[in-house]
């Protein structure tokens, strides 16, 4: 069984301790800069949201590299940067559309998630079960669930929790 | 190691910007941040200077632990003497500014002197530049943060900077960072005014490692972070209701300063507490509360994001209030609403934004604006001193309309921007002014939580709770339970207090994780960080040496025994209802020994013996 990285913005604080177990795990250092995962700050809206790579089964970083220096780690499914290959050319950098891979300047070649080797730090970190690493075809399952409890009993009077509720119920 | 030993230098008067390494021999007797800065300030600066003139210098500080994945390791402290005070200030803050200075790779920033025109500084790694300031001077923090963004095409920069009231003298002015986290009290932004200085603007890249047993860190700060999870306090309560868990627990013991402390419960506290924070409101059916946020690293999030009623008189036809933004906590949820009598939390919460917007201390605002609706009540002042402001308790109006002149050195303004303790003066009633050395009282009255009086009257920089929490134990029993209304025992309470506080202030961790944590919690993350060794008793021998020198440049600063005491009201006027209906705080009763237990002579001053044992 495959796992995904499961992302609930509803539940995140931006604390950054998964952009900080991120970049210790993949650089020996506390360094948000380097960090694979990100969170935003929607500051006017009081919202949070971790981000990062999906592993797209049809990966356009991978399609799009010239050297083939983005492989699948058939273990995970994470699409990982075999960094000896990695000419830093940035290509894959402007086929992913939504950015999570990115160029290092130090190393001078690109990063993005690799899913630790089967055990994201992340999720590890994360204080609030804001990210989880969990089965990749029931990342909808707590949420189904959520929905599930609220069915009404008996005759539908009432179609259901709105999506805030939904949010408000997981949390605690 | 966990630290960078590097010091920016910043000669704001000459425009020399120099690198120089953290001396290391007093990191191991300082740690870090409040303590480090501190003696940094003691040794560089005579305590005797104008702490608004170019001799005083501003240190922005980071501890050993800010930066790493330490729970709650995003702290750093703005360093300087106080206006407000003429005392060491130490003005402690979250938000993310911290951690970004040790990502860029310093430990501490030291500004000296005085610029000849507005500048801010730009730190990028290795690279500091100062510019000009010239075009943000006159805006607000917000506003000021918005052009800088634009101006550095970097969404990744982060900023400290000071507002309006600050330039306009508000002698309680704060350094706000990340819009709506502050360096609050004791009018450290003000001296950053005093300087021309607008803001700090930093980018770091650099990370932050080196630490001294990597394995180790990380088994004592996951350790760390299960305690905090597992506590009442620091894994139900701050994380569902912020530090507003406190409204009506405090004002159920009969110690909720209201109206200028002139009374101890406020009739209104359940309109403006937590709980209320999240019921819809019936005008817009939303809730005040939006969301809860954390600051850098920290597993708890006790910080409010909130909103207000966008027909709501404060802010109906001004869109630049509708979005949510830094809501209240406990200490401005006081300070604006039960001490000046206001209940209306839509009202604390503009006033609370605009504190932010352009960086004053809610609990010195607040408290001002309390002590001058007693002045105008008793007619002390009147329509012609506060041009036409009509200053009574519980007026949402008055305390909107005093926010806004008070945020822009307006009007009246400028004179509530002198804090409690001048206004008071100016107006020929001292005895009126609730504050210990010219700083105003934080949320607890210390007629029903005794050792609290002598916590705030021996304060370093003034009243102030986060000196020595001794409500802790007084009222929630932590780590044990004593009885709030007794003294004895309470010197000694007193001082734990203050030595673990100061010793915690120096780590880079908030002092909001010793509702669960105690220092053999902290001592193994200090120690698998930095080199040396740093068992609890070596953190408690630290935080004693820190606050002893403290008291040290308060001394050679000119204060005095005489300033270690209280208001009249709170020694002569007995709690008017609740459990300590009657009482007056017994400060006299606790001082003597306090002074005895602290190695200092009846005048209140370190001893030869004292001094030795911390090398001061």
């Amino acid at each position: 069984m495959l796992r995904a990285l499961k992302l609930e913005p509803e539940k995140c604080t931006g604390c950054l301790q998964c952009e900080m177990a991120c970049s210790y795990e993949n650089e020996g250092v506390f360094n948000p800069a380097k960090s694979r995962i990100k969170v935003f700050t929607f500051h006017h809206e009081g919202r949070f949201a971790p981000y990062t790579c999906t592993q797209c089964e049809e990966a356009w970083c991978l399609r799009a590299c010239p050297v083939e220096a983005i492989v699948i780690n058939a273990a995970t499914g994470a699409k990982e940067v075999r960094e000896n290959t990695c000419v830093g050319c940035k290509v894959c950098t402007i086929a992913c559309p939504f950015g999570t891979v990115n160029y290092n300047h130090d190393t001078g070649k690109v990063m993005k998630c690799d899913l630790c080797g089967g055990d994201p730090w992340c999720a590890k970190a994360c204080p609030t079960g804001a990210i989880t690493y969990v089965d990749e075809d029931n990342t909808g399952l707590e949420r189904m669930r959520a929905w599930a409890q609220h069915s009404p009993a008996g005759p539908a009077t009432t179609v259901g929790p709105r999506p805030k509720e939904i949010a408000t119920y997981s949390r605690s | 190691m966990a630290w960078t030993r590097k010091i920016l230098r910043v000669n704001l008067t000459s425009g020399a910007i120099t690198s120089e390494p953290l001396n290391m021999a007093w990191a191991r007797d300082y740690l870090g941040q409040r303590g480090l800065a501190s003696k940094y300030l003691y040794e560089e600066i005579d305590p005797r200077v104008d702490a608004l003139s170019p001799g005083n210098k501003l240190i922005m500080t980071t501890g050993p632990l800010t930066g790493t994945m330490a729970a709650t390791g995003g702290r750093y402290s703005v360093v300087t003497k106080s206006p407000l005070t003429g005392a060491i200030a130490c003005s402690n803050s979250g938000g993310f500014i911290g951690a970004e200075m040790k990502m860029a790779g310093w430990d501490m920033i030291i500004f000296e002197g005085k610029a000849a025109q507005p500048v801010y500084l730009s730190v990028e790694n290795e690279q500091a530049t100062l510019m000009s300031a010239t075009d943000i001077w006159g805006k607000s923090v917000w506003e000021a943060d918005e052009w800088l963004h634009r101006k550095h095409q970097d969404p990744l920069i982060r900023i400290a900077c000071i507002g309006r009231a600050a330039e306009q003298g508000c002698m309680y002015a704060a350094v706000v960072n990340d819009l709506h986290r502050a360096a609050g009290r004791s009018g450290v932004g003000t001296v950053m005014a005093s300087k021309n200085l607008k803001a700090l603007v930093c980018r770091g890249t650099r990370g932050v490692g080196n630490l001294k047993d990597p394995l180790r860190f990380f088994q004592a700060t996951e350790q760390g972070k299960k305690v905090l999870a597992e506590h009442a306090v620091t894994g139900q309560g701050l994380p569902k209701y912020g530090t507003q868990v406190l409204m009506n627990v405090i004002n159920e013991v009969g110690a909720m300063p209201t109206r200028n402390m002139r009374e101890v419960k406020f009739e209104g506290a359940h309109k403006i507490s937590a709980e209320a924070m999240e019921q819809p409101r019936p005008t817009d059916g939303q809730p005040n509360l939006r969301a809860n946020a954390a600051c850098f690293g920290c597993t708890i999030a006790c910080g409010r994001i909130s909103t207000i009623d966008q027909g709501h008189f404060t802010v109906a036809n001004k869109p630049q209030y509708w979005g949510a933004s830094g809501g209240l906590e406990y200490e401005a949820a006081w300070a604006l609403g039960s001490d000046t009598g206001v209940d209306d939390l839509d009202t604390l919460t503009y006033a609370n934004f605009l504190c932010n917007e352009d960086g004053i201390d809610p609990i010195s605002f607040g408290a001002t604006v309390a002590a001058a609706m007693e002045l105008y009540e008793r007619g002390i002042i009147t329509n012609a001193d506060t041009g036409g402001l009509e200053l009574r308790f519980g007026s949402a109006e008055a305390l909107a309309r005093a926010a806004e002149l008070t945020a822009r050195g307006e009007g009246f303004g400028q004179v509530l921007g002198l804090g409690s303790k001048r206004l008071c003066e100016k107006y020929g009633h001292p005895e009126l002014s609730m504050t210990v050395k010219g700083q105003e009282f934080p949320a607890y009255d210390p007629r029903g939580i005794q050792g609290m009086g002598l916590a705030y009257a021996t304060a370093n920089r003034g009243a102030c709770h986060l000196r020595g929490y001794t409500v802790a134990s007084e009222i929630l029993g932590i780590p044990e339970k004593t009885d709030p209304l007794v003294t004895d025992g309470k010197p000694e309470l007193v001082k734990a207090f203050q030595d673990a506080t100061a010793a915690v202030d120096s780590s880079g961790l908030c002092i909001f994780t010793t509702f669960a944590w105690n220092l053999a919690d902290i001592a193994p993350q200090v120690d698998a960080a930095c080199e040396g060794e740093w068992s609890m008793e070596k953190l408690l021998e630290v935080g004693e040496r820190v606050w002893n020198l403290e008291r040290d440049f308060n001394l050679r600063a000119g204060l005095t025994a005489a300033d270690d005491t209280l208001p009249h009201r709170l020694l002569e006027e007995g709690a008017n209802t609740g459990p300590a209906q009657g009482k007056v705080n017994e400060l006299q009763q606790m001082l003597p020994h306090y002074y005895e237990i602290r190695g200092w002579n009846a005048n209140g001053e370190l001893t030869a013996a004292t001094r030795q044992r911390f090398g001061i």
